[in-house]
């Protein structure tokens, strides 16, 4: 039944498209998304890691800072996140978070420097979707004033994934081939200007491709035209980066996490470790000094039971040590795979937990990422 | 037939002499999307009509399955375990959770025929 109660939701200019291929929809991050399509989540997802899906992430967000040169903007922006964004190459993309002064995460972000000679000064920022607004807002706040702030909300996005990925998106832009992993470039595809990255969420190589919201519906018709592209949902995309051991903000990301608890500190490259500037870095030095109280691990439940997120992790000793972020059942693994933050002292791969599931004790283990092989193109 | 019975959380119940067989419609199964994962109930657990009997995991989430009836379970579907998408591709046949000796008969009077499920399925 429909609750009529409820804030209407935003829809992503490929709706219409989502409907047509019979995905059903679900609210998420105030977005009508599909969460699948009649396919169904694991065909989904096994086609992403053998041939090329197709996902609208259209409502995440889009942004520009704009200053006299890339310098300026780079520490600009490098006041408020643990990246080194000054020694970023023309064309180059990077992982970062926005932080909190206690050195929490408001947002995981990818940063990108324009490829363009014309376009010095200029960096492009994609943010989630569930937290675009407070994003956009703290970088309104907190930006000084000779950087200008130009949001995208025109703007779409596309991310194409998979082993095809690339010889499908070069019968269209021949040059996306040689793309190293986190780069970009802007070309056209039948004369529509594009904005092309070599990166995604999938763990598998492919792009993320931002196009002008009129003109997103004639690319995506294209590339689903293509024999190895098929359309995938939210369902895959989640169950893509849990394999990929990637995290998700709201789960494995939130205000209390650190970046080196969430053991994404390979983020924060080396000068800024010893340089600092960035909110939280008292704590951010600490911990990397001394260790944090609690880490960010993989968990392969023994059975076939899987473990959801907010399912509890004791140790032998029937001890709260911990809790799961983000679990379920991994389609390419063929089996259940788990994310949580257990205590520093039982966070080594090979410690045996149980994870206690409807009352019940079941065993499992404290494994390494990614569950199944990362394939980044490396050239 | 006279003999399968349905409940409104979309259960079924197979009804032969005293042996009630239950599991998921197909309603549900295509509503849930693909099942990884069967908790089927155990070998001589007592269950009562409308208490959890079972639990079927899609991708997503886990759902719970209640005992349409009331009785001793006298033989669960263990095949499950290996290969949960028998749920998805026979779910009234081969995807069955469990079977139940009835304890009471009657209790099958609350429940829709074949009719009146598949009306209360279209207004839904």
């Amino acid at each position: 039944m429909t609750d009529l109660a409820s804030a209407p939701t935003k829809r992503t200019p490929l709706y219409d498209l989502h409907v047509a291929l019979g995905a059903r929809m679900v609210p998420f991050a105030g977005y009508d998304m599909p969460v699948q399509y009649p396919t169904g989540i694991l065909t989904e997802h096994q086609w992403t890691r053998a041939e090329a899906g197709l996902f609208d992430v259209s409502h995440m967000g889009q942004c520009f800072l704009i200053g006299s040169d890339h310098e300026t903007t780079a520490r600009a922006l490098e006041a408020l996140i643990p990246a080194d964004i000054v020694n970023l190459k023309p064309g180059q993309q990077r992982y970062s978070q926005f932080l909190t002064e206690d050195g929490g995460i408001l947002d995981d972000i990818m940063v990108t420097r324009s490829a363009l000679p014309e376009e010095d000064g200029t960096l492009m920022v994609v943010v989630n979707a569930g937290c675009k607004d407070q994003d956009f807002a703290h970088l309104a706040k907190h930006l000084p004033k000779t950087i200008k702030l130009i949001l995208v909300p025109h703007r779409a996005l596309l991310a194409l994934q998979g082993p095809k990925a690339a010889s499908v998106l070069a019968r269209f832009a021949p040059e996306v081939a040689t793309m190293p992993f986190m780069s970009a470039l802007s070309t056209k595809i039948d004369g529509v200007p594009v904005h092309i990255s070599r990166s995604g969420y999938s763990g598998e190589d492919g792009y993320e491709i931002s196009i002008h919201e009129d003109k997103v519906r004639g690319l995506a018709d294209r590339l689903l035209k293509e024999s190895e592209v098929k359309p995938i949902g939210l369902g895959a995309r989640d169950s893509l980066r849990l394999e990929a051991g990637l995290c998700l903000y709201g789960h494995e990301l939130d205000l209390t996490t650190s970046p080196v608890e969430a053991n994404i500190q390979w983020s924060i490259q080396k000068r800024r470790r010893e340089e600092g500037g960035f909110p939280g870095f008292e704590r951010i030095k600490r911990e990397l000094t001394e260790g944090p109280k609690r880490k960010r691990v993989g968990i392969k439940p023994e059975g076939r039971a899987p473990a959801r997120e907010g399912t509890e992790i004791h140790d032998a000793a029937g001890n709260k040590i911990g809790v799961v972020t983000s679990g379920g059942f991994g389609p390419t693994l063929n089996g259940p795979c788990a994310m949580g933050y257990v205590d520093t002292a039982h966070s080594a791969v090979g410690t045996r937990v149980s994870l206690i599931v409807r009352g019940t004790a079941m065993p499992a283990e404290i494994t390494a990422m990614p569950f199944v092989p990362n394939r980044f193109y490396r050239g | 037939m006279g003999n399968t019975h349905y409940t409104k959380d979309h259960e079924y119940v197979r009804i032969d002499g005293d042996i009630a067989t239950f599991g998921i419609t197909d309603y549900a199964q295509s509503q849930l999307g693909d099942v990884v994962f069967v908790e089927v109930p155990k070998v001589g657990a007592h269950l009562k009509q409308g208490a959890e009997a079972a639990v079927v995991e899609s991708v997503k989430a886990a759902s719970e399955v209640y005992a349409p009836v009331s009785g001793e379970v006298i033989e669960s579907n263990a095949a499950l375990e290996g290969t949960p998408a028998t749920v998805n591709e026979d779910p009234e046949g081969k995807g069955w959770f469990g079977k139940i000796k009835l304890s009471n008969k009657s209790e099958l009077d609350a429940l829709m025929s074949e009719a009146d499920y598949k009306a209360y399925l279209s207004t839904l």
